[in-house]
């Protein structure tokens, strides 16, 4: 609390980024964890919470007539724009927020202090809700061709890597050590999936540490180990996931790629995905484009393609392809890698898996492929998301790019996916939240000394408790695209890769379709399934009733139509959505009516919500509930081509704009 | 609201009584109306050089004009037909075919149809005004707009029946000239100069509004895929010739069958109803930003990205909410 200047600040002005006749007027408070607006409303008192964590970035912009701006923008993409009257208050709070949005000790990040009312049992059991031991041997491992390896038992052998790691049959712990000492940060060649019906296998490292012309045994030993594991094919594939360029420049540096004339048996592949600053400028060029002020459709079209980011996107998913293909059509086994093999590595291969097995695909599935491929081999979540303060170039979308992927295959393949988009949403929002301890810290070694399992709670345990808001209702396990290998072409895929305005237009309500076929479709399900469990029940009574009362005709069917019990579920209609400001040329009219609440942009996450689902997070949250709330109003500053009204022919009627 | 042509003005000036009080008429005491005129200022007033023009206000006293400046003819031609090229190129890479996309300017016409579409309902809903609508010749985006313009504001117009009823009315009866507009489609090098996809547009606009509200039109895409094979080329007589009199010199009536009737026998109904139709008695207003405004993936791509999965999403659908 040292770091506050101004605990409350009374008469902000919270603006709609779109239409300053939006603006409300609240108190602004700063606590420990939170920046807190309300309302000043008599009757709704609506809050806006959002967490430090969350804080990307603070504009102090110049005082006008109205007070002093200030713009914060959010790593989950929200943007919250605050008018303080006082210049020397808005100042105090800019310090303020500058400070608690870089805490330097962990101590200072809200998952130590978030306290959801759970006791230790509980707490450890949301812990143990997601296995790797479990998982590996669901794989199939150990086997004959792999087994576990504790090596690294003390972190000794590469100390971002996990304590557990599974790695070929034939790979003894010399070998090992000896490959991680040619690897860079040490991270030699392990398990990361294995494929049960033809023993082909994903393995990852970093690259090694060759040069020009350097060799290691023990590492050209490892690679041999993980081919003889696949006694289905005579060579592996190396895949490489950065461009050519970059791998050759890392050669100078003493490190590099394998040379295929010194491993045996390898077939050697660049697959040339940029690296963290490429995505981190791309990330920053889209987010430019999603702020600009009523865009044409040219200027939003251009800005996309500057910026790069679905060119990425595709790129990863391509790569994650080439490796489902190599495994699932051609048995051979992969050895992924990029420089340090905990970026781009990891992108590639939690893809490549989700395309060969069904069950990366359903919700404890998808947790379980995170934690394998993201938490326990060490990727960077500290230095790539700021749950401290650190160095800004290590910051880059790397997770956020891998969410968008499976977001995609979810639009291509609507019935694949036991979970929906809100899932993927509240993820990557915790990512950034630190409300969890799942993703703190850089590595497992990091996490266990800071004990981060006793000390905070599991984001998983928390999704799972609320997961029927996270379920696809398409998704059958029986349907064919829920089964075996997803397969998608790479050739003419460039139109198919959307851009993902729920996320990044996540609190911007009018941009999304209206109503939520999702909850629609879920409410139905449920309904039907509650008729079917009743007509059962009814049915057995009936039965039974009719055996005891043969002959007695009184008995009467209670079987309800159900058609008539079903339609009970439509979309609400009786709120009226608002036009978005079509014409600078009509005067202002009232933009709602009274029957609207104001669900612009708000970010609903008190105490008292915390421990039961996150009504968070969303914009979704209208259309989380029930009813459907077709109130979401769209962004004004209208789509009108320039009116051409102002012209100087003075049979032109003139309109005063606004 | 109300739709014509443009005023013949001419280069002087020229004054109709009779056009001034049929305008008049329409609008009660102290009443205001509103003109959206489809062409540039510019454009209309260059009309004038031909015979045609805009209602000078000192004429028109109570009628406000706007210009919402719409695309038609060679230009809209040509966009549709880049925007096909580049659909059919797979092998383009990602920034090739954002930029080619865009060039096209395919979803830009989208944008200001849905837009101006947008502003004459809102004229009539939250203004409580009369509109009239006029580009030029009155048959191409004039109607684009005011059959847009039903549909955001009237729920009939959503119904099966009522989209039929509607497009009957303000394209067939309204005299869009389909045989001219609708010759050979986006493969055309033959250049033909009437020819445009003004009613593709239309559907186009329809579809963006059925994304933006699943549950309020009681048909889906596959009706309108149905429609624009028809427009182009069809066994029925309904999208033949290019106005009610040519029809009728035609003996269409006498000689063909009715695309409507086929669609509407029960056996085909079913195919073109959207599922999740639930009636929505209120006015649907769409977002017209740039990220709510999507290729229609359904018709651009329809040769060349598989639909398996989507079919299957869809029947998936169709058997959750009739319960198996």
């Amino acid at each position: 609390m040292e770091h506050i200047r101004m605990p409350k600040v009374e008469n902000v002005r919270l603006l709609d980024r779109f239409s300053s006749r939006r603006a409300v007027v609240g108190t602004l408070y700063l606590t420990a964890t939170h920046v807190i607006f309300v309302e000043n409303g008599s009757e709704t008192r609506k809050e806006t919470w959002v967490l430090h964590s969350q804080i990307s970035s603070i504009e102090k912009q110049a005082t006008t007539a109205t007070g002093c701006p200030l713009l914060i923008r959010c790593k989950n993409f929200q943007v919250i724009q605050l008018v303080i009257p006082q210049e020397r208050d808005c100042h105090d709070v800019y310090i303020s927020l500058i400070r608690l949005a870089r805490p330097v000790k962990y101590e200072e990040l809200y998952c130590f202090s978030f306290n959801p009312k759970l006791d230790k049992e509980e707490r450890e059991q949301g812990w143990k809700l997601v296995d790797l031991n479990e998982e590996y041997n669901r794989m199939g491992v150990p086997n004959n061709y792999w087994q576990i390896s504790d090596v690294n038992r003390d972190y000794g052998v590469c100390d971002s890597y996990p304590t557990e790691v599974y790695v070929p049959k034939s790979a003894t712990a010399h070998i090992i050590v000896g490959s991680s000492k040619f690897r860079s940060r040490r991270r030699f060649p392990a398990l990361s999936y294995y494929c049960k019906s033809n023993n082909a296998s994903i393995c990852r490292s970093s690259q090694p540490l060759s040069g020009f012309s350097a060799r290691c045994l023990e590492d050209e030993q490892m690679l041999q180990a993980i081919r003889k594991a696949n006694p289905g094919s005579d060579f592996i594939y190396v895949v490489d996931t950065r461009p050519k360029l970059n791998a050759m420049a890392n050669r100078a540096a003493g490190k590099g790629y394998e040379n295929e004339d010194n491993y045996s048996n390898i077939k050697f592949q660049f697959i040339g995905i940029e690296n963290i600053h490429v995505m981190r400028n791309s990330l920053q060029k889209m987010l430019e484009v999603c702020e600009l002020k009523s865009p044409s459709m040219s200027d939003f079209l251009w800005g996309l393609e500057n910026s790069g980011w679905l060119k990425h996107i595709k790129a990863i998913m391509d790569a994650g392809i080439f490796i489902a293909k190599a495994v699932a059509e051609e048995g051979v086994s992969v050895l992924v890698h990029c420089s340090d093999g905990w970026d781009r590595t990891a992108q590639v291969c939690s893809v490549a898996s989700l395309l060969l097995d069904p069950y990366y695909r359903t919700m404890k599935g998808f947790m379980v492929l995170i934690e394998k491929d993201w938490v326990s081999f060490g990727h960077k979540f500290n230095h790539r998301y700021g749950n401290l303060d650190g160095d800004p170039k290590e910051i880059s979308p790397v997770i956020d790019q891998f969410i968008e992927c499976v977001w995609q295959l979810m639009e291509q393949f609507p019935c694949a996916f036991e979970f929906n988009e809100r899932f993927l949403i509240h993820i990557q929002h915790h990512i950034y939240s630190c409300q969890f301890g799942n993703f703190l810290c850089n590595s497992q070694k990091e996490r266990r000394e800071l004990k981060i399992k006793e000390r905070t709670y599991s984001l998983w345990a928390h999704l799972w408790k609320n997961r029927a808001d996270y379920l696809n209702p398409l998704y059958r396990s029986d349907h064919s695209q829920t089964q075996g290998t997803l397969h998608l072409q790479i050739a003419p895929c460039n139109f198919l890769y959307k851009f993902w305005s729920g996320m990044y237009n996540r609190f911007e309500k009018g941009l999304h379709p209206r109503q939520s076929v999702t909850d629609y479709l879920m409410a139905v399900k449920e309904e039907t399934q509650q008729l079917e469990e009743e007509l059962e029940a009814l049915q057995e009574r009936l039965a039974n009733l009719q055996k005891s009362q043969s002959g007695n005709n009184i008995v009467k069917s209670k079987q309800q139509d159900r058609s008539k019990q079903f339609g009970l579920y439509t979309s609400n209609n009786s709120l009226a959505n608002t036009p978005q400001e079509y014409s600078n040329d009509l005067k202002s009219f009232p933009s709602r009516s009274p029957s609207q609440g104001d669900e612009d942009s708000a970010l609903i996450l008190t105490q008292d919500n915390l421990k039961s689902s996150d009504p968070d997070l969303s914009a979704n949250s209208d259309q989380e509930s029930g009813v459907e709330d077709l109130s979401c109003r769209s962004p004004s500053g209208g789509g009108c081509l320039p009116s051409e009204d102002s012209g100087k022919d003075s049979d032109e009627a003139v309109f005063l704009a606004g | 609201l109300l739709r014509s042509s443009q005023p013949l003005t001419g280069p002087n000036r020229r004054r109709c009584r009779e056009d001034e009080k049929l305008l008049g008429t329409i609008l009660d005491e102290g009443e205001r109306g509103f003109i959206i005129d489809t062409r540039s200022a510019q454009a209309a007033k260059q009309a004038r050089m031909s015979g045609g023009g805009t209602e000078p206000k000192s004429c028109y006293p109570h009628w406000r004009r706007l210009h919402r400046a719409l695309d038609r003819g060679r230009p809209l031609q040509e966009s549709f037909m880049r925007l096909v090229e580049a659909c059919s190129e797979p092998s383009l890479s990602m920034d090739r075919w954002l930029a080619r996309l865009d060039g096209s300017r395919w979803l830009s016409h989208v944008k200001a149809a849905l837009s101006t579409a947008c502003l004459a309902a809102q004229c009539l809903d939250r203004e409580d005004s009369n509109v009239l609508v006029h580009g030029a010749e009155g048959t191409d985006t004039t109607l684009l707009v005011t059959a847009l313009a039903q549909l955001i504001l009237d729920p009939s117009c959503r119904t099966l029946e009522g989209f039929q009823a509607l497009l009957q009315r303000e394209w067939i009866e309204a005299g869009h000239p389909f045989h001219l507009r609708c010759a050979r489609s986006a493969s055309s090098h033959a250049r033909g100069k009437q020819e445009a996809p003004l009613f593709l547009l239309f559907l186009d606009c329809v579809w963006q509004l059925s994304r933006q509200f699943p549950f309020s039109l009681e048909f889906g895409e596959q009706l309108l895929l149905t429609l624009f094979d028809n427009a182009y080329a069809s066994c029925y007589g309904t999208f033949l010739c290019n106005n009610e009199k040519e029809r009728s010199l035609c003996k269409v009536k006498e000689s063909t069958h009715s695309l409507w009737a086929w669609l509407n026998q029960p056996e085909e109904k079913h195919k073109y109803l959207n599922p999740l139709y639930s009636h929505n008695p209120l006015v649907i207003w769409p977002s017209v930003e740039p990220q709510s405004i999507q290729l229609w993936q359904g018709l651009f791509l329809r040769w060349i990205r598989p639909s398996q999965h989507l079919d299957e999403a869809w029947a998936e659908i169709q058997r959750l909410v009739e319960g198996n």
